[in-house]
């Protein structure tokens, strides 16, 4: 049965599915990022909203960089897991920390974060909850309260780095959730409790790839064969139910959109190595071609409380073509991207903002709309395929009640 | 032995022959009953409401209501078979059902599409009823009875013994009326024992007596049936019925006691009886809104006052409480529910239990009787019935083990913990919530006057947030003036307009915040009136629209419009123009002219959940969709805690 959200996935079984890991070459052929020290995580807006935020509010870097020393105020060493790329973040010039001792390399969350984040076929998600279980190893704490606290700063001041990614925040939330409330059920002694949380982060990244997994298989349900599906950007859950549904020998055609950040390229490109008929879209076709689509298939950065989905730039817009022409939109997201936010209309999440080069010099009078993300209502979408299951946009919410009251 | 019998049988009878054809069936009437339940008469003609022993009488104009609004349903035959099954399918016991609620209660209306199942029972009854019919009887068949049979089956309408009361009353006028639900859950006690009484005896009887008793006996045995929430077929069910009539009144406690009818005649004269106050006249009524309780003004406060010697019973902190609801002095959901609660708490604090009662009893039916002068004085709102639900099962949960000042103090607590969390403290969370929905620059318009929005205005204000107000008001309340004023002193921008002017002003606006008296399951808002259309008008200029309410306010009823449950206001309210004596239009009319004039006030109105963008709770912010998921976790949080 389905029901909590990704607790249930570690219950059944460890095995994990590696299938899934895009090769990374493609990324770095596809999008040089603007800012370019790491290759892109494959969900490739959000980590340009890294890099647009890392180099257009220097203020947050610092701002975060204190909290985040005092988050973890006194620690050695970081393991030394994967602490080799320093440059990602400024770490070394916040020396606010207090006494640092052994190698004198301060541990950050957000290092750690990035460190992890780099890894293409890992969510956000996962590398936050990742960093967050490096906080709990360089813990010193000695008591479950203590640990809690520390873990509290260390994820808000994640959160607060990145305010516009919301499976971070999501993740961040998740894992908070689980240690408090498992910490609260057991009293076990510190030390297993400490290495029980651990052990759960670890899990956390299969369990992004299950989730992936399940909703492939959910989604099967909804490709027939001879179908034209629409996708918009890149979305590793959308090529995962596409690679499923080649494996399965359906016969599918795909339009690819997804023009600015060239994501779109991207995905046809993977779907190209498939064998699938592919052919791509500029964003302004989208309604000329509508009518030969049978199937819209968004993959979502956030899932809200409203049932409604937070994504890519572009996405509602074509939401609300295929409303008009009737045609089903699907949502597949995982549920770790589920996030209590509520937005009430466009303009209502933090702005997440993205360079666009339109290849020639933009008169400076003239300006430009940057955001990169959209949110589409609820009443916009079919279904959500979660790892939940198939959800219709209205049962979000309950299962975010639930999960959180 | 025989007339014993059939006097026993009567009673039983009457509480549920109104469902049935066949019930004047018993043993006398045959006959008589044939042509009626053959041709059932109409039930708009009141005539026939008195001479039919078939059908129950619906108030006229409810079955024209009805007749209306479900199609499905236009043989007023059917429409009675509509609302039987529904009424016994939904309330465990249909005697209490019929005793304080209508014919047809609101609550059955929505399941009036479940009630294929139902009227399928009903044909069944009906034909067993001609069945019956056509049987030759035995040996009472007194055809000269038929007359006098006619009335006694009309008799059994009224769900009590007391027949030529209840006639009494039935002829005198509409009146409102307050039953106390406790009251009426004994008196459904006493009827279902007695009709299981009488069920048992008329099982002796039948392996008893000969001759034409036997006869009868299949033809009565359908209606108890009823009860059962199967309608099962047949024969032996008898001895079943007294433990189904157990279960089905636990299950009745779990549900909310049906609403009144108030146009319901022959409750209307035991009510004006029972009623502390004068009732008003019923005059110049829409016809529509009949079923409503009419508005009791404050013309009345010094006649109440002088009766407060009479009223022993009452305590005087729930009379003062009263006494301010009747005068209008308290309005808002939250004042009124925090005022009665400390009421309450104030009179669980004086009192004792008298000798040979037990606490949880007694005290439920003092309750029970402060609740219902309350209902006198102003219809509860739905956020206080929840309240009241909560201290009653608080009352009913209490350990037998603690002595009476330990078990007061626990319920003086409980009430203090009920007033700071759901709602103290959950105005703080809405608080919360909702301020970060408000941006610089942001056209707020708000309907009426909510305190929840008030206090997120003024809190949003000391976060300093820029932004404007707009307070949109309607006669004849014109609350928002007092909100205005209470704003504009605190420096906030405001802007002022009545109700007409929205549209005009809603272009300019970039989020509606509205309170709710209650939400309903299905996302259905109940709020002043008018806010149904500033949402309407917000939907479709595309502003989002804000409900703020507690969840202590939810209710699991599902509610699609605004007639079936609604609170009248003061008629002449909306005919005069405040400040201006000289100014009456409708003064001069004669008594002819008026008699054509009806004046509605009303004084709630039902959103629908799809123009609602955001419900701001303290569980956060939800969409209409998850009021249910609320709804299931609240009740179970307060009635288990």
């Amino acid at each position: 049965m389905w029901w909590r959200s990704a607790s249930f996935i570690l219950d059944r079984q460890q095995h994990q599915n590696r299938t899934v890991a895009p090769s990374p070459e493609s990324f770095l052929l596809s999008s040089p990022p603007p800012m370019a020290d790491s290759p892109l995580n494959p969900k490739s807006n959000i980590s340009a909203y890294y890099q647009t935020r890392a180099a257009h509010h220097a203020v947050v870097t610092s701002d975060w960089l204190a909290q985040a020393q005092a988050a973890v105020g006194r620690h050695s060493d970081d393991d030394g897991s994967l602490g080799d790329d320093k440059g990602a973040a400024p770490i070394g010039g916040g020396g606010g920390g207090g006494e640092e001792e052994g190698s004198g390399k301060a541990f950050s969350v957000i290092d750690e974060f990035n460190s992890w984040r780099k890894q293409p076929a890992l969510a956000e998600a996962v590398a936050a909850i990742r960093a967050l279980a490096a906080v709990i190893r360089t813990s010193e704490a000695t008591t479950m309260m203590e640990l809690e606290i520390e873990l509290k700063k260390a994820s808000d001041s994640l959160k607060s780095w990145d305010t516009t990614s919301i499976s971070l925040t999501a993740g961040c939330d998740l894992f908070m959730l689980y240690v408090t409330r498992t910490s609260a059920l057991e009293y076990e002694d510190f030390n297993s409790a400490k290495s029980r949380l651990i052990e759960r982060a670890e899990k956390f990244g299969e369990i992004s790839c299950k989730a992936r997994r399940i909703i492939a298989m959910l989604s099967q349900d909804f490709i027939f064969d001879g179908c034209t599906i629409l996708v918009h950007g890149f979305s590793r859950v959308v090529l995962e139910v596409l690679k499923t549904a080649a494996e399965n020998k359906k016969h599918f055609r795909v339009l690819c959109t997804g023009r600015p950040d060239r994501t779109g390229l991207r995905f046809s490109n993977e779907l190209a190595k498939l064998d699938v008929p592919v052919k791509l879209l500029i964003d302004s076709a989208v309604a000329y071609t509508m009518d030969e689509v049978d199937v819209v298939l968004f993959g979502a950065d956030g899932v809200v409380e409203s049932g409604g989905i937070i994504n890519m730039m572009g996405t509602f817009q074509i939401a609300l073509v295929a409303h008009s022409m009737n045609k089903p939109v699907y949502v597949a997201a995982e549920s770790y991207k589920f996030a209590r936010h509520y937005p009430l209309d466009q303009k209502d999440m933090s702005p997440a903002r993205r360079p666009i080069d339109f290849g020639v010099p933009i008169p400076s009078k003239v300006e430009v709309e940057t955001s990169a993300r959209d949110y589409t209502p609820p009443q916009y979408l079919t279904l959500l395929f979660t790892d939940l299951g198939v959800l219709t946009p209205s049962v979000i919410s309950d299962e975010l009640i639930q999960l959180y009251l | 032995m025989d007339a014993r019998r059939m006097s026993r049988a009567v009673p039983r009878v009457r509480q549920v022959g109104f469902f049935t054809p066949n019930t004047p069936a018993k043993q006398p009437q045959p006959q008589s009953a044939a042509p009626s339940s053959e041709s059932p008469p109409l039930s708009d003609s009141p005539a026939s409401n008195s001479l039919s022993p078939v059908m129950i009488p619906p108030p006229r104009h409810l079955s024209d209501n009805l007749g209306g609004r479900t199609a499905a349903v236009p043989v007023p035959g059917r429409e009675n078979s509509g609302e039987l099954p529904t009424v016994g399918s939904y309330n465990p016991s249909e005697s209490v059902l019929w005793l304080d609620s209508p014919p047809r209660s609101r609550i059955g209306d929505e399941e009036l599409s479940e009630g294929a199942e139902s009227s399928l029972g009903w044909y069944r009854r009906s034909d067993s009823a001609k069945f019956a019919s056509s049987l030759p009887s035995g040996g009472f068949n007194l055809s000269t009875a038929k007359h006098p049979e006619s009335v006694a089956a009309v008799e059994a309408k009224n769900p009590l013994p007391e027949q030529s009361e209840a006639q009494k009353e039935q002829a005198s006028s509409s009146k409102p009326l307050k039953a106390k639900t406790t009251k009426a859950e004994r008196r459904a006690l006493q009827e279902s024992q007695r009709a299981a009484k009488a069920a048992s005896r008329a099982e002796a009887n039948k392996s008893g007596t000969p001759g034409g008793a036997p006869s009868s006996k299949p033809m009565k045995q359908p209606p108890q049936k009823k009860d059962g929430p199967p309608v099962a077929s047949s024969i032996a069910a008898s001895e079943r019925i007294g433990v189904d009539r157990s279960v089905e009144k636990e299950r009745k406690k779990d549900l909310p006691p049906p609403r009144k009818q108030f146009d319901d005649e022959s409750r209307g004269g035991r009510a004006k009886r029972r009623s502390v106050l004068n009732q008003p006249e019923a005059r110049n009524r829409v016809e529509l809104f009949r079923h409503l309780p009419p508005h009791k003004n404050g013309t009345q406060l010094p006649y109440l006052g002088s009766k407060f010697f009479e009223l022993h019973e009452k305590h005087p902190a729930v009379y003062k409480v009263g006494l301010q609801y009747l005068a209008g002095d308290l309005s808002g959901g939250n004042a009124r529910c925090i005022a009665m609660l400390q009421a309450f708490q104030e009179a669980i604090r004086d009192y004792s239990t008298p000798p040979e009662k037990t606490l949880t009893r007694d005290l439920t039916s003092k309750i029970g009787g402060f609740v219902s002068f309350l209902i006198e004085c102003r219809p509860l709102s739905m956020s206080m019935g929840n309240a009241i639900r909560f201290l009653k099962s608080r009352i009913a949960r209490l350990p037998l083990t603690l002595s009476e000042s330990e078990a007061k103090t626990t319920l003086c607590s409980d009430i203090d913990r009920f007033i700071n969390e759901k709602i103290v403290l959950a105005d703080k969370v809405i608080l919360r919530h909702a301020a970060t929905k408000i941006r610089d620059g942001d056209v707020l318009l708000t309907y009426g006057s909510s305190c929840v929005v008030e206090m997120i205005l003024l809190y949003a204000h000391e976060l300093g947030k820029q932004f404007r107000v707009v307070v949109v008001d309607s006669h004849p309340m014109l609350e928002g003036q007092k909100l205005l004023r209470r704003l504009v002193v605190k420096g906030l921008s405001c802007t002022y307009t009545q109700l007409n002017a929205i549209s005009y002003v809603m272009h300019k606006v970039t989020r509606v915040f509205l309170g709710a008296s209650s939400i309903f399951s299905n996302g259905t808002v109940y709020s002043t009136v008018g806010t149904a259309s500033v949402a309407m008008v917000a939907h479709a200029f595309r502003v989002p629209v804000l409900v703020c309410c507690e969840a202590y306010k939810f209710h699991e009823r599902v509610q699609l419009d605004s007639i079936c449950f609604n609170e009248l206001g003061d008629p002449d309210a909306i005919s005069k123009v405040p400040g201006r004596v000289d100014v009456n239009y409708l003064d001069n009319l004669t008594d002819k002219q008026k008699e054509n004039l009806e004046l509605l006030n009303l004084k709630y109105d039902a959103t629908p959940s799809d123009y609602i963008s955001v419900i701001v709770t303290d569980y956060g912010m939800i969409p209409p969709t998850s009021v249910p998921v609320i709804v299931r976790g609240y009740r179970k949080e307060y009635l288990l805690i």
